[in-house]
């Protein structure tokens, strides 16, 4: 992140991400709500792809920007009606909420901003998918098969949940 | 990468499907549960097959050593004895029972990953694995809103929670270019200073402490307890109770293993609020169910006392506490199934004359909650001597006199029950049927409960023999 404008763009990025997050969380209406999380996960690939993470850049718009938010735009279509200002519930403790964001923000910032990260020597620049794909068969072949078990217990359990008596 | 290290876990998958697939086509919902104890059976003698193998494979990411094996047996055991109690629990639970325990099954393949995993990713992984099939699990009793509420309450804090948990192993990984335990623990020594390094370890204790439901992270325990079907709420409070021990266990002995001062005197500060809250708020209850949970918030505190005073070998009267712990509570549990099956309530006014209804129920219960007082020479009174002893051991003496104060407390709302059981006059005379499965788990329980208590010297040997390779 030497360069100047890679920093603009980050900080730009950074900006509409956390506009979006907000808007997330404040906005009445929950189908506007469900329309500025879809902004926060494009700002997050962003993020990613200023990070040289191609390939999770990229399942990041597919599965989270495309396919989540479709799936969460029909539940709420299918749920509820979307026209209701007052779609997205909220409660009286945003003003706690906000103190507690607000210490922890303070907290990371302070603890983030004097951390000395451990360095290694800058490798050769490659494919991040090739990388990806010999760690998840070699080193992490034990937890990719275990959220393989995780995704089917998801599975049974959402249909145990949703399926009629 | 030794794949033969991982056939007690494959074992509980397949035996997973394999209910599944009974369920499919055999309309014995009962039948299906002896077949899920007969299979947990065989894969308790495939772990107990492990014991004294003590090795890593899969790059580290697998652990098998004796701490893993005494973990593995306790959920396996844990499990077994949840599906005995759920076998006649309610008559509505049994449309969906194939579905019931094979996710069981899944949470209990999360929780052994839990305490067998070297490696973050891994243990993030087995986590999830086992939060999600407890939140569905939380959830069963479809027709009751308060079991819809409490799944949800759950699945929400428990989102929380391992977002909280994940932010403080990304920076781990951060500081330490590795999520191989033994890796970060011999790079973390370099970071011990920084606070980012402070706020790591912050980060993953929050986590994990809410899997155990250690204060200020238990606002969910009271209403999930109440509100999940009540075999339900018995996993809860020991299987995924222990699974989070077992992590906390792991990650503070190997990965932060050059931070014990700091994550020290983090449970310190723990032990205490949970203790206190946990037993101060378990006093006015007057739903079991709900003061069986605020017992175990108190009970994570008397384990965090153990944590607070973990040094080199401290760790066996942890594992001991645990297994004391899992056989009382489980019985208690089987008992209040036993009532509410009988009479549908979870009020402990209603338990009125037990003694005279149903005698052997009231003994039944009584044995368990005198255990968890910590009465000797029941199981329970051994456990807490031991989490004391160390406490004292490492001279935090204060903290073992608080915790005897708490102790103390508990003693007023445990002998509620046993003084509502026993003295107070029953309003139905009629007696409480219990049926056989339940009267076998509390049997078992009950008996486990005096012999875990007299025969306590093999078992610390075992534990001893558990905790040796955390060092």
């Amino acid at each position: 992140m030497s360069d100047p404008l890679v920093t603009l763009v980050f900080y730009g990025i950074a900006a509409v991400t956390i506009v979006a997050a907000i808007g997330v969380v404040s906005l009445r209406n929950i189908y506007r709500a469900a329309l500025c999380l879809v902004l926060t996960f494009l700002g997050v690939a962003g993020v990613y792809i200023l990070l040289n993470a191609d390939f999770v850049a990229v399942m990041q718009v597919l599965i989270y920007a495309g396919a989540v938010t479709t799936m969460l735009l029909f539940a709420i279509m299918l749920t509820r009606s979307p026209g209701s200002p007052r779609s997205n519930a909220a409660n009286r403790q945003s003003g706690l909420a906000l103190f507690a964001v607000l210490v922890l923000v303070v907290l990371l910032v302070l603890a983030l901003g004097t951390a000395v990260w451990p360095q290694t020597a800058p490798v050769a620049a490659q494919s991040s998918v090739d990388v990806l794909a010999k760690q998840l068969f070699t080193t992490y072949a034990l937890p990719f098969e275990i959220a393989s078990v995780l995704l089917l217990a998801a599975m049974v359990g959402a249909i145990i949940l949703a399926r009629e008596d | 990468m030794n794949l033969a290290l991982l056939n007690p876990e494959i074992a509980l998958v397949v035996l997973a499907l394999f209910v599944f697939a009974l369920d499919l086509v055999w309309s014995n919902k009962r039948g299906i549960g002896y077949v899920t104890i007969a299979g947990l059976a065989g894969v308790a003698a495939l772990v107990a097959g492990q014991f004294g193998l003590n090795t890593t494979s899969f790059s580290g990411a697998l652990i098998v050593d004796n701490f893993a094996v005494f973990f593995n047996l306790l959920f396996l055991g844990a499990a077994a004895l949840v599906v005995l109690a759920a076998l006649q629990y309610g008559e509505q639970f049994l449309h969906w029972r194939g579905e019931f325990y094979g996710v069981l099954l899944f949470a209990t393949f999360g929780m052994m990953f839990m305490a067998s995993s070297g490696d973050l990713i891994a243990i993030y992984v087995a986590l999830e694995t086992a939060s999600i099939s407890l939140y569905v699990l939380a959830g069963f009793r479809k027709h009751d809103p308060a079991s819809g509420e409490a799944a949800l309450k759950y699945l929400l804090l428990g989102a929380l929670a391992s977002a909280v948990l994940l932010y403080g192993m990304a920076l781990l990984y951060g500081l330490t270019g590795s999520t191989n335990l033994a890796a970060i623990g011999q790079q973390i020594a370099g970071q011990a200073g920084q606070p980012v390094t402070l706020l790591a370890m912050t980060l993953v204790i929050c986590g994990l402490g809410f899997k155990v439901a250690a204060v200020p992270f238990q606002m969910w325990a009271p209403d999930v307890y109440q509100g999940a079907p009540t075999p339900v709420t018995a996993f809860l409070s020991v299987a995924s109770k222990a699974s989070g021990f077992a992590v906390l266990l792991r990650l503070t002995t190997s990965a932060l293993g050059p931070l014990q001062s700091d994550w020290q005197a983090i449970f310190t500060a723990l032990a205490v609020v949970t203790m206190t809250v946990g037993n101060l708020a378990a006093i006015p209850q007057h739903n079991i169910k709900r003061l069986m949970g605020y017992s175990s918030i108190a009970m994570a505190g008397y384990l965090l006392v153990g944590m607070a005073a973990l040094a080199a070998g401290g760790a066996p009267s942890i594992l001991l506490f645990l297994a004391a712990y899992t056989v009382t509570n489980l019985g208690a549990f089987a008992a209040i199934i036993a009532f509410s099956n009988a009479t549908g309530s979870d009020e402990i006014d209603d338990y009125s004359g037990l003694a005279s209804r149903s005698p052997l129920l009231a003994l039944g219960f009584g044995f368990c909650l005198f255990s968890l007082i910590g009465i000797p020479p029941l199981a329970g009174f051994f456990g807490k001597f031991y989490v004391f002893a160390e406490a004292v051991n490492r001279g935090l003496i204060w903290l073992a006199v608080v915790a005897l104060l708490n102790s103390a407390v508990s003693v007023f709302y445990y002998l509620r029950v046993v003084k509502v059981m026993y003295l107070n006059p029953a309003r139905d005379t009629s007696p409480v049927n219990v049926p056989p499965s339940l009267a076998v788990a509390l049997a078992v329980t009950a008996i486990g409960v005096v012999v875990v208590g007299v025969g306590i010297g093999p078992i610390m040997d075992t534990a001893v023999a558990a905790a040796q390779v955390l060092r």
